[in-house]
């Protein structure tokens, strides 16, 4: 369970373009639930999205992740936590140029200093569940739209995390992809995962498996469904 | 233990693939590295080897010499002389030496031509005999028992045959050297019997050189008295303007290479941003980020250092310098007739690394460490 | 002023060093300032952000300031012709006033940055920057030393000229010479190894217990600086004649070159990091209330084992290299 209480995040702090880009939010996500923050652009769900998924810190304010608290946490020990409990699926997917598929995946759990093989099997195993076994090795440049989001989706998963976090997953693809994207998040939480996703599509914010709709405006919640 | 171990492994072969995925940036850069390297390293290599060869002639040599001086010029020494030094206190042994210099136009080089001293047994000499430089050897295809011909600037000849050639490992001091006895040296260059090119005193208790130099003074009040000290000190200050100038010089270029290095390590192309943006997002700690960072730093340094050496080494030792000539050929008298003996010091390549390894780490050291420190939450802006 | 590369070298080593750690003693000022963990502000991310590059840096001086002791011994010993009377490097080192204080500042700067990196892993280990304010207060004084460490070698390599009278090892550790190293050396082989023995026992005893204690730690970190001079002492008097088969060269660097297999090193190395970590350890004792318990007890656990096995490494190479000596010394 992630508890937020209070928090703020400023930019630029005490100069004359500071931005509140979040201004006290108070919220509660349940573990193994699929969480949509919705709102338009510049409405500060995806700040919202970074304090969570601990790769910011709050200015102000608490966040505590199952009872921890990681607002005042040494880079160290927030990296800790970010990587045993969250998965990330960027936007734009952000694998890495020049290295195959697999490599890709396998990034978040070098710095952890898991054995060689068994890592690459796993990702290979992750690859190949999401229909990418004959793409491992190719380099990521080479691959479709949807392709790269399964690697980004086999990456977010190679360390096992509790939380699965999507930021806009939805911008870059087709129509018959996004419905691809939604059986793969189904099949997420009923793994047992907390799946969060931001996005103002409405073929996401409109679809039957989500559970919670939190709407964002001004960097405050205007409206979150029980 | 285990995992540290496999995070430093997994670390650096991604550091290698990531330096391999931008070859031409990082070959670029090795090579004004090894450029670097190069000739702070040849500078370094030439200036050792020249030491070297300096204190090995030095510490052969006494510890006191004389030579008689007729209007501030070097003059020959006369029997006379050597007589009125005789019973000097302090002194262990008082030789009169008879040596010279011969240009050789057969084997185009210079050569040195000596009488071994009395107290010299073991190359001592019969008439029509001569022990050589293993350079001397070299460059007239000469072996024991065979015969080596010498023509005097004034056209006469020596003819002698080969007894011995000297040690491979004293090259550095006698590569060029060519021994005959005392007659045929006289008769070679027209001496008259009692003219001598200086004297040599041994001291007893190297402490008492200046003394010993004073007293002797007094006797033989036309001489100048050099002692091995004088002689390392003058060749030392030789030594050190040459080549602290010409290192002094090279700090700049030095400087300009940190200044590049901080530049390259600093001003990375959007798509490393990227690159280290995603990695910070995905899990990545900043220590994880400069590590890899510095191992790629490593690397560069090991593989420039390591090809900047090897130049410089082949560069001093198989080719004499030849790049640097001009500037070198300035240590004058010392400037070797001969290639110089390959060495390779542990003390000379420790300093090397110190000079070059040195500031480049600390170069991108901040550079490195500021784009370990980007925001990971920058991919998502 | 002799202008050989090595010592350019180390002065540019020095120089490094100071630079870097100005501008590191610089932050520790603001850092003890502004520190404020509870807040989110960005002065206090931009404070928490550096100190990741302070201790890469502290790390960086280390390695270059254990580099540059061992130049600093063999550029020592490769000058010993220049003077007369110097056969080796405590010629050299004798040949100005500044010479022997230059390598003991040396030896302390390494001390205190090994120290300072140990407590900087400690507190990067707890969740609350428990020692940062300690660390960087810490910083203040390495700083210095550092700085102090370059003016001293400045010094000495200023002062330096071609054809100074020195005395070298055969005076200094001459066994009839009222001075520190005559002491040494007059100190009978016997008695030094007898106290060494004692020393590294006591320590490595206290070391394997150290753990359960803190009173324990603390002592077997002043044990671990009293069997630093011992071991000195008994190298001096002892083990160096052993070396070189000789009752009366009692010389401590020449074990370090090659004529004798560089076996130097291998006494050297496991002593000065066996040191460094007893004295880390100790270090720590006084700040563990504020430490959380099992991060304590880890490093501890962790540095005394170090120590513990330096100084087994130290014991096995002296023992070796006495047992294989031809030289018999007789009480």
């Amino acid at each position: 369970m992630i508890t937020l209480e209070g928090v703020t995040k400023v930019f630029d702090q005490g100069r004359h373009n500071q931005v509140t880009a979040v201004g006290g939010v108070d919220l509660v996500i349940a573990d193994g639930r699929l969480t949509v923050l919705r709102g338009p652009s510049g409405s500060g769900k995806t700040t919202l999205l970074t304090l969570i998924g601990c790769l910011a810190r709050p200015t102000t304010g608490r966040i505590r992740i199952d009872g921890e608290m990681v607002s005042g946490l040494p880079e160290r020990f927030l990296t800790e936590v970010r990587r045993r409990t969250f998965g990330f699926v960027f936007q734009k997917f952000n694998l890495i140029r020049g290295l195959s598929a697999l490599d890709n995946v396998v990034l978040p759990a070098l710095p952890l200093g898991v054995a060689h093989r068994p890592l690459v099997e796993r990702a290979f195993a992750l690859l190949d569940h999401f229909g990418l076994a004959d793409r491992a090795e190719l380099a990521v440049e080479n691959l479709s739209g949807g392709e790269a989001q399964r690697v980004a989706i086999a990456r977010a998963l190679i360390n096992d995390p509790a939380v699965i976090v999507a930021d806009e997953p939805t911008a870059s693809l087709d129509g018959a992809r996004v419905g691809q994207f939604l059986a793969i998040a189904e099949e997420l939480r009923r793994s047992g995962k907390t799946v969060l996703i931001t996005s103002h599509d409405p073929r996401i914010t409109e679809a039957a498996i989500v559970d919670r709709l939190v709407t964002m405006a001004d960097g405050r919640i205007v409206e979150a469904a029980p | 233990m285990r995992a540290t171990f496999e995070r430093r492994r997994h670390l650096l072969d991604f550091a290698v693939r990531s330096l391999a995925r931008r070859p031409t940036k990082n070959l670029g850069l090795v090579a004004v590295y090894a450029l670097v390297v190069f000739v702070v390293g040849s500078v370094m290599l030439y200036g050792a080897a020249i030491r070297r060869e300096a204190a090995a002639m030095l510490a052969s040599g006494p510890e006191l010499t004389a030579q008689a001086m007729t209007m501030g010029r070097h003059e020959m020494s006369r029997s006379a002389d050597v007589a009125a030094l005789k019973g000097l206190r302090g002194a262990r042994r008082i030789e009169p030496r008879l040596w010279g210099y011969l240009w050789d136009s057969a084997g185009a080089a210079n050569y040195t031509v000596m009488v071994p001293t009395a107290s010299d047994t073991a190359h001592a000499l019969a008439k029509g005999e001569a022990i050589v430089g293993e350079g001397v050897a070299r460059a007239r295809k000469l072996a024991p028992g065979k015969m080596l011909f010498l023509v005097s600037p004034s056209g006469k000849f020596l003819k002698t045959r080969v007894k011995a050639i000297l040690s491979a490992e004293s090259a550095l001091v006698s590569s060029d050297l060519v021994l005959v006895e005392e007659g045929d040296f006289r008769a070679f260059f027209e001496l008259p019997a009692d003219a001598w090119t200086d004297i040599a005193i041994t001291v007893t208790n190297p402490r008492e050189v200046t003394t010993v130099a004073e007293k002797a003074g007094l006797k033989l009040p036309g001489h100048r008295f050099v002692s091995r000290a004088d002689m390392s000190r003058s060749a030392e200050a030789l030594f050190s303007w040459r080549e602290g100038l010409t290192l002094a010089l090279l700090a700049g270029a030095l400087l300009a290479f940190a200044i590049l290095a901080f530049d390259k390590a600093s001003g990375l192309s959007a798509e490393e941003k990227r690159e280290i943006g995603i990695l910070k997002a995905i899990g990545w700690e900043s220590r994880d980020v400069i590590a890899v960072k510095l191992a790629e730093g490593g690397l560069i340094s090991g593989l420039a250092f390591l090809l900047g050496v090897i130049g410089a080494w082949t560069h001093v030792f198989f080719f004499s310098a030849g790049l640097f000539e001009p500037v070198l050929k300035g240590w004058a008298t010392l400037y070797p007739r001969f290639p110089l003996a390959p060495t390779l010091d542990a003390l000379e390549m420790a300093t090397l690394a110190m000079l070059t390894v040195l500031p480049y780490m600390a170069a991108i050291l901040v550079p490195v460490w500021r784009t370990a420190s980007a925001d990971p939450d920058a991919v998502m802006r | 002023m002799i202008f050989h590369p090595p010592i350019l070298a180390l002065i540019a080593a020095s120089l490094i060093s100071s630079l870097v750690l100005a501008g590191a003693g610089l932050f520790a000022v603001r850092l003890l300032r502004h520190w404020d963990p509870a807040s989110g502000a960005e002065r206090q991310i931009e404070l928490e952000r550096i100190t990741t590059l302070v201790s890469t840096v502290v790390a960086f001086v280390l390695v270059v300031e254990a580099a540059s002791l061992v130049l600093f011994a063999f550029n020592a010993d490769r000058m010993a012709p220049l003077f007369v009377g110097a056969m080796c490097a405590v010629g050299s080192l004798n040949a100005s006033v500044w010479g022997f204080p230059t390598l003991w500042a040396k030896i302390v700067v390494f001390f205190a940055a090994f120290v300072w990196l140990a407590v900087d892993r400690v507190d990067g280990r707890t969740r609350d920057w428990a020692l940062i304010r300690p660390k960087y207060a810490g910083l203040l004084v390495l700083a210095p030393l550092v700085f102090a460490e370059g003016a001293l070698e400045l010094a000495y390599f200023l002062d330096l000229k071609a054809d100074t009278i020195t005395s070298c090892c055969g005076k200094l550790f001459g066994e009839d010479k009222p001075n520190l190293g005559g002491d040494l050396a007059a100190l009978d082989p016997f008695q030094a190894m007898g106290l060494l023995a004692g020393g590294l026992a006591l320590a490595i005893g206290l070391g394997v217990v150290a753990a359960r204690g803190r009173l324990l730690a603390a002592l077997h970190g002043v044990v671990s600086l009293a069997v630093f001079g011992l071991a000195l002492a008994a190298i001096v008097s002892a083990i160096a004649p052993y070396v070189y088969e000789q009752p009366h060269h009692h010389c401590p660097f020449c074990i370090l070159k090659r004529e004798y297999g560089h076996v130097g090193f291998a006494l050297y190395v496991p002593l000065f990091v066996a040191t460094g970590a007893g004295l880390a350890s100790a270090l720590l004792v006084p700040f563990e209330g504020r430490i959380d318990g099992a991060v304590a007890t880890a490093a501890r656990r962790g540095l005394t084992r170090t120590a513990v096995v330096g100084h087994l490494l130290f014991a096995v190479v002296a023992v070796v290299l006495v047992m294989r000596s031809g030289l018999t010394l007789t009480p």
